[in-house]
Order: structure tokens, then sequence, then C-alpha cells
């Protein structure tokens, strides 16, 4: 059984206006949910509340990987680290991957998430560990959540 | 998306994936899957490494749950653990799901 996950998706809009979606933090956290504190940034963290219905005591934590413009961007994360209870030094680091291609249509999206079996490094660690209780000052800020 | 908690624990998770990451380890665990009990001889037949190689691929795999050994006179005897295995997967079918969710809104935000 691999510890990978792939998925894919035709978008009917140019390669450009994807990698946007993906790349600037507001537009991605419209339509993920979740509220991002600031630009992504190769080698940074960058932080945020989940704003999904339910799930908005989750914190949003991950370390951007890679943003080749308008072909790959990636971060990786705990995906379990957001619960607070939860060490993240325990719990699996995985990779989150993003690939556009143009195609006639428009932009074709295939996602890989990978990494299931590591656990992660102890820098990783630290930025997942720390701020989890940034959920008190941002509960009075949390957005209202918007339908697209 | 939010990453969603899946009932089962995610901690278990990377001893799975990580036990199952090794070649060996997967044969071992397919021919455990039929929920036989096997002996450390019967398991190593074909395959190309010691005895004590079995058993250091058998300790990892009793490490992450996925086999359980018993006694069986002065032998050990090995069979798998089935619910790891099983929770591992449908929490990846969790995820993904997830990412299928995810990727429908991010095509609306951008089609709209």
């Amino acid at each position: 059984m691999q510890d990978r996950i792939e998925r894919s998706i035709e978008i009917n809009a140019p390669v450009e206006r994807v990698w946007r979606a993906l790349t600037d933090h507001q537009e991605f956290g419209e339509w993920f949910r979740a509220k991002l504190d600031g630009p992504f940034k190769v080698g940074e963290v960058t932080r945020g509340q989940i704003t999904y219905p339910g799930y908005e005591h989750l914190e949003w934590v991950a370390v951007i990987e890679k943003m080749e413009h308008e072909r790959l961007f990636a971060f990786s994360w705990c995906p379990g680290a957001s619960d607070s209870d939860l060490d993240p030094s325990t719990e699996p680091q995985t990779l989150v991957e993003f690939k556009l291609e143009a195609t006639s249509a428009g932009t074709k999206l295939v996602i890989s998430e990978s990494g299931f079996s590591a656990l992660p490094s102890d820098r990783r660690v630290d930025a997942f560990r720390d701020n989890n209780k940034g959920w008190e000052e941002q509960a009075k800020n949390i957005a209202a959540y918007v339908e697209t | 998306m939010s990453k969603l908690e899946p009932e089962q624990s995610v901690t278990d998770l990377t001893s799975v994936f990580a036990a199952l990451g090794d070649a060996i380890r997967l044969e071992l665990v397919t021919r455990l899957g039929r929920g036989q009990t096997r002996s450390i001889v019967q398991l190593a037949e074909g395959l190309e490494i010691t005895h004590q190689g079995v058993t250091k691929h058998l300790r990892v795999l009793e490490q992450a749950g996925l086999v359980m050994s018993e006694r069986s006179g002065r032998e050990k005897h090995y069979r798998c653990v089935p619910e790891p295995i099983n929770n591992a997967r449908t929490y990846l079918d969790t995820v993904a799901v997830q990412w299928d969710e995810a990727l429908v809104r991010l095509k609306s935000f951008v089609e709209r």
C-alpha cells in the first residue's frame, strides 16, 4: 500500500488563473477554507485558521516547499498537528504537491499528498508546534464563510 | 478543505506505512494475509534472505501492530492483524475524498 494519494481535475481556465488561485494566499484561503496570515514564500511557514464550518478551532500551518511558476506549488504540513492535543513530532509530515498542465480546455491540475510514513524533522516540528494558542486571538477575527 | 480528523489515530499511521514501505515486509504481510499462521521457516521459503533477516522484518511488523506472534511448542508462529492496514486504507480514502472536495471548490472558484 503506497503512502501516497493522487487526484486530478480539469479546470476551464488558463494556467495563470489557476496558479494565482493556488499561490495567492488570500485566494487559496477562499476555496480551501482557511484564513491565512500572510503570503506564501518558499522555505517559510504560513499560518492561519481553518474556516471550514465545524473546524474553525483548527490551525492551518505549512512550510512552503516549492513555487515553480505556473507548474508546481508544494508545501509540507502535519495533517494531525492542527489538533493541539497531538504532538507533531509523532505525526506524519506529508508533502502536498499541485502540478499544473495547460490543456486545450484550460488546465489539468494534479494534486498528490505523500509521505505518510515520514515523521517530521526537528525543524518542521517546531514550525508545526509553535503558536497553537493563536486560536483564541483568531476567534474574534474569523471571517464569515462566503459561498463561492 | 480542512484536515478533518478521521476517527482512527494518525499516530499509528507512520509506523504502518513505514513498515509496509519495504518489499520484503509487504511480501510477508501478503503471505500472512489469508489468515493462516506461519512459522519463520515457512515465511522464509522462496525469499532470498536468511531466517534472521525474516525475524528482523517480522519484528518491525510486530511493532507496527501488523502481525502477532504466538508460541507453538519451541517455534514462534506469526499471523496478520488486519485492523491497522484497514485503518490506514480508510484514512487514505478519507484524505483522498477531502482533496476531491477541495478540488471541486477550487474549480468553482476559478471558473466563476
